[in-house]
């Protein structure tokens, strides 16, 4: 009962924040249609806009289109990984802005380290749930 | 307990939250439904268990799902709190005890370790500042299993991942198979004890700050006043006590005052 009802909210909420200010944009980039899913849900009820893209082109593509807020980024995908889209992305005019978080399967220290060393802003190890994405959303302040 | 209260309870409790409670898990029961017991004036885990069988009370039942789905601890749990204690609470302590070097800290819930770990971290992170220091981080529960498990510190990813930033991870933790262990130098700040808050508490020592959060909400408010005031008695005059988000001294104990302008902050009055 509960998520009904929060749903209805969200939809009232969201209608009434659109005539007045502009919501987060996140990009949520995995391979995974179920994860894009799941993430999504979870990124609607803290009030981002999402945008989801299925590899690491794909995602450059949105970016260089229209920086958004945040990425939540997987790491293993087709056509280009999670590593080397970030890599391009702080390349990229306006690139250093989006606030970028992994979020992989990859939970060894070397992969996190090289993850921050390219410019990862924090690091979700899967499997995660709303409380885990909510508290890292709030540690790089964007909630 | 015995097997079969541990059946009934936790069948009562995954068909009314589905949350699976296994036997590695029953102090979970201990540190979660103790209080519950106590609120309602019984003796121990039995006597609940007793008093939801007999009376099927439906108020009852839903204070203990409530009790056993409330979220494992957060490291850095409200996240202000602790930049609320590096910022503001702990500098003019500091200076004030800068001949002595001494700085004891009490966490009167300790739970499973993450909030004495925190603090411990907030500590290490002012690097150079505390160089020399006596630096005493004391936890207490009144959950033996609980506090084996806050010892080890040892956590799983799922654990380290509600509320510990990913630097600070890297930093004080070490990887051993798929947990995270604190490493000895955040460790060796802290020391647990088994204690009771509604027994004496002098023996404990005194203390600089104190955090007591979220742990008064389990008890009436002549009891709260008890333990506030045994409390202050530990406390220096510039002592300073954290209380969880929704827990206030007023009407309750004319020992503490809240510090304008910081939530969840109290002085001695």
């Amino acid at each position: 009962m509960n998520r009904m009802i929060g749903s209805i909210m969200h939809i009232n909420i969201n209608s009434w924040k659109e005539d007045f200010i502009t919501m987060k944009t996140c990009l949520i980039v995995d391979d995974s249609k179920v994860i894009r899913m799941v993430a999504r849900k979870i990124l609607q009820e803290l009030e981002f806009e999402t945008e989801e893209a299925a590899d690491g082109q794909i995602a450059l593509d949105a970016c260089n289109a229209s920086m958004p807020d945040a990425v939540l980024l997987d790491w293993n995908m087709p056509v280009m990984d999670g590593i080397t889209f970030l890599r391009e992305l702080r390349k990229a005019p306006g690139g250093d802005k989006p606030i970028v978080i992994f979020c992989t399967t990859e939970n060894d220290l070397d992969h996190i380290q090289e993850a921050m060393n390219v410019g990862a802003n924090e690091y979700i190890m899967k499997p995660f749930d709303s409380d885990i994405i909510q508290a890292k959303f709030q540690q790089v302040g964007l909630i | 307990m015995n097997p079969a209260d541990f059946e009934f309870i936790s069948s009562l409790i995954l068909s009314r939250s589905g949350l699976v409670l296994t036997p590695d898990k029953s102090y979970l029961l201990e540190s979660r439904l103790m209080p519950v017991a106590r609120k309602h004036g019984l003796k121990g885990l039995e006597d609940l268990i007793e008093t939801v069988r007999s009376r099927k009370e439906e108020a009852l039942i839903v204070e203990i799902t409530e009790a056993m789905t409330t979220n494992e601890s957060f490291f850095f749990r409200d996240t202000k709190p602790f930049d609320l204690l590096r910022d503001e609470v702990l500098p003019p302590i500091l200076d004030k005890r800068s001949s002595n070097k001494r700085l004891r800290i009490w966490c009167a819930a300790a739970s499973s370790g993450q909030e004495p770990y925190s603090i411990a971290i907030v500590l290490k992170e002012l690097g150079a500042r505390l160089a020399g220091w006596n630096i005493e981080i004391i936890g207490t529960d009144i959950s033996k299993d609980i506090l084996t498990k806050a010892e080890k510190g040892q956590y799983s990813q799922f654990e380290v991942q509600r509320g510990m930033p990913i630097q600070l991870l890297l930093k004080y933790f070490d990887k051993v198979d798929e947990n995270w262990i604190v490493k000895p130098e955040i460790k060796n700040m802290v020391t647990f004890k088994y204690w009771n808050l509604l027994d004496d508490l002098k023996n404990l020592g005194g203390f600089d700050i104190v955090f007591c959060r979220n742990v008064l909400i389990y008890f009436d408010a002549e009891t709260k006043g008890r333990v506030l005031e045994g409390v202050s008695k530990l406390m220096p005059d510039d002592g300073m006590m954290f209380l969880g988000g929704a827990e206030t001294v007023l009407g309750v104990s004319d020992k503490f005052k809240p510090v304008s302008g910081q939530r969840g902050v109290y002085a001695r009055a």
